[in-house]
């Protein structure tokens, strides 16, 4: 019976391929070079930065790199490696990804399920009271005044609990539980005596795992990427994250003594050229190794959230 | 029977709410946390918006200082920078508006009509790659490969004749380089959302259309388009409502001396007056309150146009 099923199905895809009309491949092949197209064009730049960051310096500044590495040398990476900042910074990023993350997980989470029960009296007016604040805020120096109340100026603290909540991805988680978890089992779980905190924890979240993975991800990004705030409420050098540090190496070209050689200043300019492109791809690839396993979910994630809040 | 069910609603709202809060207290205690973080870091500073009408002092903080009326609201319109920082943030959000919707169209059409998973899977991945790029690396990326000396862009330009020069100190490219940087970092990710809305296409319609011996090319354009328009038009809309909260960060970035007359917006005016030079708290604070005044207004015109044009609005 499968066997008859298959065939068929073979047949019919087989007779859809003949039936491919001139017309049909001319738009494959205009399709096919859109894409192409569309690959280069993103991926060319980085090419460039990735055989860039393997040439040597002098070749770097000459301008001979373009797609390979000329004078093929790790002297970028060796550099980089040796750069106290970058791994002071990396370390920092770690800590307050980590923690943010963990922190922001929890306050969606925990505002969404309930905001996604229909049947919760005052939703509407506690919903609005969060949407207001993606529409309205306080401005920089408001914040900023209300940041030095708290104390968090120059803490640690300042870069995991600040932007703890984003009310546009408590939307998407909300739009999801309301998609996904069947009235029908809540009220099961109310007739078999379950709590609600119980049937939040030991049931909605393990159905949870996909929109858990997207907001994950989008605010696990947000902290490794994250400047304004540190840059705004950071000054003492030990709490830099990386891009804070990544902006003074690449943008403002200030690098600290410890890195800048004992050579003449012509070596040292080249060897901060290639240097910078070591340290953008240091800095990018941690999370180019993380987005393709969430990807598959990406689709959901828009897609939910697109639907008004 | 029938009375006794009847019966809570006829009392009065305290018996409700002590009702609804004996049956949900959990749910209700799930939102505590959330909620008292919000009002401690999102509405408490909203109080501090008082200091625009007011001559900050710091000794008193917010709470204390003279009342001033309009005066710093009226001192930034009479400013000769207004009409440049009002223009250059508009020219940036509108040029970036129109500029970054129809190529995400174009790209989730063509991706839509990958037949190959495994290839589609792939054109994707490459696509989303320059989203996860943070400001601070692109814009370097950007000045290295605009680098004079040795930039990919520059050579490229050479190898055919034309000398492009510094583009990051000329004003009259800061649009430019600003929205198609733009475009290439967030052109991938913006498929996504019309993909969402291809993938809701009925099958039975491109079967039909089939039969009717449309050509793939007319399958697209007659039955994929007009699924995405509905989402085109309210991201369009959205955007719009938009212009004026045209982000700090980038824009400070890519800044420099050179460029200033065309890269001067509200956001990064209102960050030098306010925390660098002699700080004015309370003249940085109007000009941002007038910012999002007039933001706000504009979303809610857009929301409104939006539920009348397509039906559906943001709330």
């Amino acid at each position: 019976m499968t066997h008859v099923q298959a065939g068929r199905s073979k047949a019919r895809a087989g007779s859809r391929e003949a039936a491919l009309t001139r017309q049909d491949r001319i738009f494959y092949t205009v399709i096919n070079l859109v894409m192409v197209l569309l690959i280069l064009l993103v991926v060319i730049p980085i090419i460039n930065v990735i055989a860039n960051s393997f040439s040597d310096g002098n070749a770097v500044a000459s301008g001979k790199v373009t797609l390979w590495p000329v004078d093929f040398s790790l002297q970028g990476y060796q550099t980089t490696f040796e750069n106290k900042d970058i791994w002071l910074g990396y370390g920092n990023t770690i800590v307050y990804t980590v923690l943010g993350t963990v922190f922001n997980l929890a306050l969606t989470l925990i505002a969404a399920w309930p905001l996604s029960r229909s049947d919760l009296p005052g939703r509407s007016p506690i919903m609005f009271f969060f949407a207001f604040t993606m529409l309205f805020n306080g401005g920089m120096i408001p914040t900023y005044l209300n940041v030095q109340q708290l104390g968090l100026i120059n803490s640690r603290w300042c870069l995991i609990v600040l932007g703890g909540i984003s009310v546009y991805n408590m939307i998407i988680t909300r739009t999801f539980f309301q998609t996904t978890i069947p009235r029908d089992l809540i009220e099961a779980a109310e007739l078999d005596g379950c709590s609600e905190l119980r049937f939040f924890f030991t049931i909605v979240l393990p159905l949870s795992k996909a929109v858990i993975a997207v907001i994950t991800l989008y605010y696990a990004v947000y902290h490794w990427n994250a400047y304004f705030e540190a840059f705004l409420y950071l000054t003492r050098k030990e709490l830099y994250p990386l891009q804070l540090i990544l902006r003074q190496i690449l943008l403002e070209n200030t690098i600290t003594a410890d890195t800048v050689l004992e050579a003449d200043m012509a070596v040292n300019y080249n060897l901060v050229e290639t240097m910078k492109y070591a340290v953008i791809l240091v800095a990018c690839v941690p999370i180019w190794c993380v987005y393709p396993f969430v990807q598959k979910y990406f689709v959901q994630g828009v897609m939910i959230g697109a639907i008004k809040g | 029977m029938q009375q006794t069910a009847l019966k809570p609603k006829k009392k009065n709202a305290g018996y409700r709410l002590k009702r609804a809060f004996t049956r949900y207290w959990q749910l209700y205690l799930l939102l505590a946390l959330p909620v008292l973080y919000v009002l401690i870091f999102s509405y408490k500073p909203m109080a501090g918006i008082q200091i625009a009408f007011k001559k900050f002092s710091a000794r008193e903080g917010i709470w204390g200082g003279d009342w001033v009326g309009f005066h710093y609201f009226l001192k930034f319109f009479d400013t000769y920078k207004f009409w440049e920082i009002l223009r250059n943030t508009l020219v940036i959000s509108v040029y970036q508006v129109v500029a970054s919707i129809p190529i995400p169209i174009i790209l989730a059409l063509c991706i839509n009509c990958i037949r190959n998973k495994g290839y589609k899977k792939t054109v994707q991945m490459l696509s989303y790659m320059p989203h996860f790029i943070s400001t601070v690396v692109m814009v370097s990326m950007m000045m290295q490969l605009f680098n004079t000396r040795s930039g990919l862009i520059v050579l490229l330009f050479r190898s055919i004749g034309i000398e492009i020069g510094d583009i990051f100190a000329s004003p009259a490219a800061f649009p430019h380089l600003f929205v198609w940087s733009g475009v290439w970092q967030n052109a991938g990710w913006g498929t996504i959302i019309y993909l969402a809305a291809l993938a809701g296409v009925d099958p039975s319609q491109h079967e039909a259309a089939i039969v009717d011996g449309a050509t793939r090319f007319q399958r697209c354009i007659y039955v994929d388009f007009p699924v995405i328009v509905p989402t085109m038009v309210i991201l369009l809309i959205m955007d719009m409502g938009r212009v004026m909260s045209l982000g700090f960060e980038k824009v400070y970035l890519m800044q420099n001396d050179l460029n200033i007359s065309a890269s001067e917006i509200i956001s990064t005016y209102v960050y030098k007056i306010g925390l660098t030079g002699s700080a004015d708290y309370s003249y940085s604070t109007a000009i941002s309150l007038f910012n999002s005044v007039v933001n706000l207004i504009l979303i809610i015109l857009t929301n409104i146009f939006s539920k009348k044009v397509s039906g559906s609005g943001l709330f």
